[in-house]
């Protein structure tokens, strides 16, 4: 089973069915016995940093989160809750972030061509740089994923598993063990994104 | 590099697709849900969801349709038609759409944009306008073509851009159904005016619009049609292997 964890932020109606299209149960839950009783764990997001995370820590599901992916536990998070798993952001100021990987995310404004659109939306290919991360089992270099963000993690180069190129190489997905994320929306991507899914719920 | 966006729009009335020919005598095509698994199969980048009737006749959008399609389609959705408040993002968001898009409901109330920006985020807020020339000024529609609002095109989407719109659907009202191609002088003046994307519709009638459309207008980000798509003028597939053939970036 799969927790997709509900701390009020954004629309996890897609993310659930995407589960369910791949045969995978899922639960959005803000439950704590729930979340660890699940197999592994799906940190959503839209919005912004701050705001999510401090949503997240009034629902006292930020230690759930932790201590689940320090046991093991797969944990993915997607776009914004990608950006959450890192040390921190400069969104808005500087917020510390949850610390499971190393490095910080930063905005796209002042470091891409300034007649590049802002934020990065749409379709774009994979540049797969670690073909061994499970999460890809199912998937091939180049193929596409669909991005909506304005800010990208920056300063992980030892946890990047993928790039998209926008002008600079941006961080598409991470891993650092058990824990993964995904800055790209997998349940808005098509049969690519329900591969990824799949293959993470072999992991 | 991000690729150039292939939509497919759905005008939904009653559950079922219509497409009105410059706005007006609408008919039948297929049923919502089957026709955007084809879709989705077929390589469409994203789809848009219209409700054509509820912005003049207050018909509240078909949400048990939108909701089935999210369960079996998994592209970006767009939803349009008869969205005024904060409350009808919310209901649309809720079943699985991803963008809102506001036309008459911004032109009612202008603060609708920047209030549902701010809960939602700019990426998530669309604002579609209908555009015509009257007396060679570029003025913006309401009611789905028929009103005359009278402001001027460019102000009012520069505008709404400002307040937070993430992304511009300019429907050209005068090669809507004509499909004569797209409108490019409209979009050009559009596109050099705001900095978020921009999406071509109305006036598509074969592939080699939308080839014109992207080579001459290279910020030009995605090209939507309907009628062309529902009635296999032109296959998804085809148009994207000859976009690909020209060296414009797509997703195959």
């Amino acid at each position: 089973m799969v927790a997709i964890i509900n701390y009020g932020v954004g629309n996890l109606y897609s993310l659930k069915s995407s589960f369910a299209a791949i045969g995978e149960h899922a639960v959005v839950s803000a439950d704590e016995d729930e979340i660890r009783s699940a197999d592994r764990i799906i940190l959503p997001g839209v919005g912004a940093f701050s705001d999510a995370l401090e949503k997240l820590k009034a629902s006292g599901l930020d230690g759930v989160l932790v201590s689940e992916a320090e046991k093991g536990k797969p944990v993915m998070g997607i776009c914004l809750g990608m950006q959450l798993l890192f040390d921190k952001s400069l969104e808005y100021g500087e917020h510390e972030g949850l610390g499971l990987i190393r490095g910080e995310v930063v905005p796209f404004e002042g470091r891409i061509n300034k007649e590049l659109k802002i934020p990065h939306i749409g379709w774009n290919a994979l540049e797969i740089t670690q073909p061994d991360c499970p999460l890809f089992k199912y998937i091939k270099n180049a193929d596409f994923v669909y991005f909506v963000h304005s800010y990208f993690a920056d300063g992980c180069d030892e946890s990047v598993t993928a790039y998209s190129e926008y002008d600079i190489p941006v961080t598409a997905s991470v891993q650092s063990g058990n824990v993964f994320g995904c800055q790209f929306h997998p349940e808005k991507s098509g049969e690519v994104g329900l591969k990824i899914l799949k293959a993470f719920c072999e992991i | 590099m991000i690729t150039k966006r292939i939509i497919p729009c759905l005008d939904v009335k009653d559950g079922r697709v219509v497409k009105g020919v410059n706005f007006k005598s609408l008919g039948d095509v297929a049923s919502p849900i089957e026709l955007a698994e084809y879709y989705s199969r077929s390589g469409a980048d994203e789809l848009v969801f219209y409700d054509i009737t509820a912005s003049f006749e207050g018909r509240k959008l078909f949400t048990d349709v939108l909701c089935e399609t999210a369960k079996r389609v998994f592209i970006p959705l767009t939803v349009g038609g008869g969205i005024n408040s904060v409350e009808d993002f919310d209901r649309v968001l809720k079943c699985g759409a991803d963008k809102v898009s506001v036309n008459s409901g911004a032109i009612r109330n202008p603060s609708l944009v920047s209030e549902a920006a701010k809960l939602y985020g700019d990426q998530c807020v669309v604002l579609s306008a209908d555009v015509k020339r009257v007396d060679g000024v570029f003025r913006v529609f309401s009611k789905g073509g028929r009103e005359n609002t009278g402001m001027e095109a460019i102000e009012w989407i520069k505008r709404c851009v400002g307040n937070g719109a993430g992304e511009v659907v300019l429907n050209s009202i005068d090669t809507d159904g004509v499909k004569n191609g797209f409108d490019l002088e409209m979009l050009d003046k559009v596109c050099n005016a705001v900095n978020v994307p921009v999406i071509a519709s109305g006036g598509a009638g074969g592939i080699e619009d939308f080839i014109t459309l992207f080579k001459t207008l290279p910020k030009v980000d995605a090209g939507l049609a309907a009628s062309i798509f529902h009635f296999g003028e032109v296959k998804i597939e085809t148009l994207k292997q000859e976009m690909k053939n020209n060296n414009i970036p797509v997703r195959i």
